[in-house]
């Protein structure tokens, strides 16, 4: 098993004498090319977590490893180049004047020289259907185009995990789709590990795992379908219910024999017109 | 109210002075503020307003914008001016009212005061129009580079410039909401005695001030999570490109300084 991310026991308190660490003894793993949602309800230590990843925040007593890495005073950079992190509010992660000087800043952080930036900046800028927007200034930008550039800016840098830390929560239903299938795009062409710290019910359905955090621990792990299926705990989790559980639920109300288990749409389709087949 | 400040605004073109570089446009502007205390009698400042009305041709921008520049100047130029003609004593008296004089050398003093205020606003203003903030602070910042062996933090002042910049726009657009806001809940903006203003501005710029505590630390996370360890080690996406074009200019800006030298009296 090729382990991307690995946090082995982390315990973290933002204030010495809080009662509540927000990271209460965390350990859990991500492979390489796995896509990772974490839910749980604010204050449950999600966004904590993130920080921790690429070294933003020290834990107390643990230990982080990316990629083979172990996180330390040395090579937090080699660790924070392999790392890209979208956070949540699209204006105050936009550090350059224009979208292009965006994208380079941390290019030029690294000190990548100006030929292969203007190379690696044209691609990123494609891969998220920027290329348009080159010259424009962020005041002149959506908020869903502003979270584009900011993933134009971590592709640039070619990392190995993307950390989504709630980078859909200020968008609109429509720039939050933009948003999520640029990084499903991405991810697949270039074979990313992607963590997405969320509240939004179709960012945890794209995942291949789930991880439930409450109180600065896993308390639930699993796939999508299984997450999904505890119906309305999904709410305390910090969840929407998905659309077939709500209708489940109205169902079983007007006293019909739904499933237990966990139906897609299309499984609720299916469902549906069975049941009322008489074949 | 802020649309019509003409004072630091970017018009986008393609002329001549548009395609020099920023450095030179920089450079030329200062220099031309200094040469301009050379001169000191008709053909010297005739010399100048042929200059500047030339430098404003090339740009190839509209001569109303320029005016619209001097406009909100104009009385603080007029006072400066009436002063002038005033308190300058000469051979020639028109008027005397003891201390008050109207004499010819304060008259033709006041015209000369009020055309070099004309021209340094021209100037300035041709410099703000033709060149992008943005090209503006890399030229700042590569005019500091000397200063930085006397430790002076050039790196830093330069990414301060652009970053102050580039969140001018946010910053108004918050600014205009937080006011809408308290708006709604009865605060009256602009009205009432100058103590009532001073006091309504307060739950304006105690929200204002919180929140740029709270991008600055968003900014600043989202910077090292990027990788920005400081001003070493860091490569340059931007870069000024100085042709033949700007040391002609920086050549006639010299010719300039040398033929005020000869004329003025």
């Amino acid at each position: 098993m090729d382990n991307i991310i690995t946090l082995n026991n982390i315990m973290f308190r933002y204030l010495e004498e809080e009662e509540r660490p927000a990271l209460n003894g965390i350990s859990l793993s991500i492979e390489r090319g796995e896509w990772v949602a974490i839910i749980g309800p604010n204050g449950s230590g999600k966004s904590t977590l993130a920080k921790t990843i690429n070294g933003l925040i020290e834990p107390d007593t643990g230990e982080v490893t990316v990629s083979g890495l172990l996180l330390n005073e040395e090579n937090i950079w080699d660790i924070r180049a392999k790392v890209g992190m979208v956070f949540q509010n699209p204006d105050n992660q936009f550090v350059g004047s224009t979208v292009e000087d965006d994208v380079a800043f941390g290019l030029e952080n690294q000190g990548i020289p100006r030929e292969e930036m203007q190379r690696r900046i044209r691609y990123a800028l494609d891969k998220v259907q920027m290329t348009d927007f080159a010259d424009r200034e962020p005041a002149r930008l959506s908020g869903g185009q502003k979270q584009r550039v900011a993933i134009a800016g971590i592709v640039a840098l070619q990392p190995e995990i993307i950390i989504l830390d709630e980078a859909t929560s200020m968008l609109d239903p429509k720039g939050r789709n933009e948003v999520l299938s640029t990084v499903k795009d991405v991810k697949k062409r270039e074979n990313l590990s992607v963590l997405s710290i969320t509240h939004d019910i179709d960012e945890a359905a794209a995942a291949n795992r789930v991880l439930v955090i409450q109180e600065g621990k896993v308390v639930r792990e699993g796939t999508p379908e299984e997450i999904f299926s505890y119906g309305e705990q999904l709410i305390e989790m910090g969840l929407d219910l998905p659309f077939p559980e709500r209708l489940k639920a109205s169902l079983k109300k007007e006293g019909l024999d739904v499933p237990n288990e966990y139906l897609t749409e299309e499984g609720m389709v299916d469902f549906l017109w069975t049941l009322h087949s008489e074949m | 109210m802020m649309e019509k400040l003409i004072f630091g605004r970017y018009i986008p073109g393609d002329s001549f002075v548009h395609r020099l570089d920023p450095r030179t446009k920089l450079l030329g502007a200062i220099s031309f503020i200094v040469i301009i205390f050379l001169a000191n009698n008709w053909l010297t400042y005739g010399v100048l307003a042929l200059f500047t009305l030339l430098a404003i041709y090339l740009s190839g921008i509209d001569r109303n914008f320029f005016v619209n520049g001097v406009r909100p100047l104009i009385w603080l130029i007029l006072f400066t001016v009436v002063l002038q003609v005033l308190f300058t004593g000469g051979e020639t008296v028109y008027v005397d009212w003891g201390p008050l004089v109207i004499s010819k050398e304060g008259l033709i003093n006041g015209v000369y005061i009020f055309v070099r205020f004309i021209l340094i606003i021209f100037m300035s203003t041709l410099l703000t129009l033709t060149t992008m903030p943005l090209s503006l602070t890399d030229a700042i910042e590569f005019l500091l580079r000397p200063f930085a062996a006397m430790k002076m933090p050039v790196h830093e002042i330069a990414l301060m410039l652009s970053i102050a910049l580039r969140f001018v726009p946010t910053l108004m657009d918050e600014t205009e909401k937080i006011m809408n806001a308290q708006r709604a809940r009865g605060i009256d903006f602009g009205q009432g005695n100058v103590f009532e203003q001073m006091k309504s501005i307060v739950p304006l710029l105690i929200p204002l001030f919180v929140s740029s505590f709270n991008r600055a630390e968003e900014l600043a996370t989202a910077m090292e999570a990027r990788g920005y360890k400081g001003g070493e080690g860091r490569s340059r996406y931007r870069q000024l490109l100085w042709t033949q074009k700007d040391t002609l200019v920086m050549v006639s800006f010299g010719l300039l300084a040398v033929m005020l030298y000869i004329l003025k009296a």
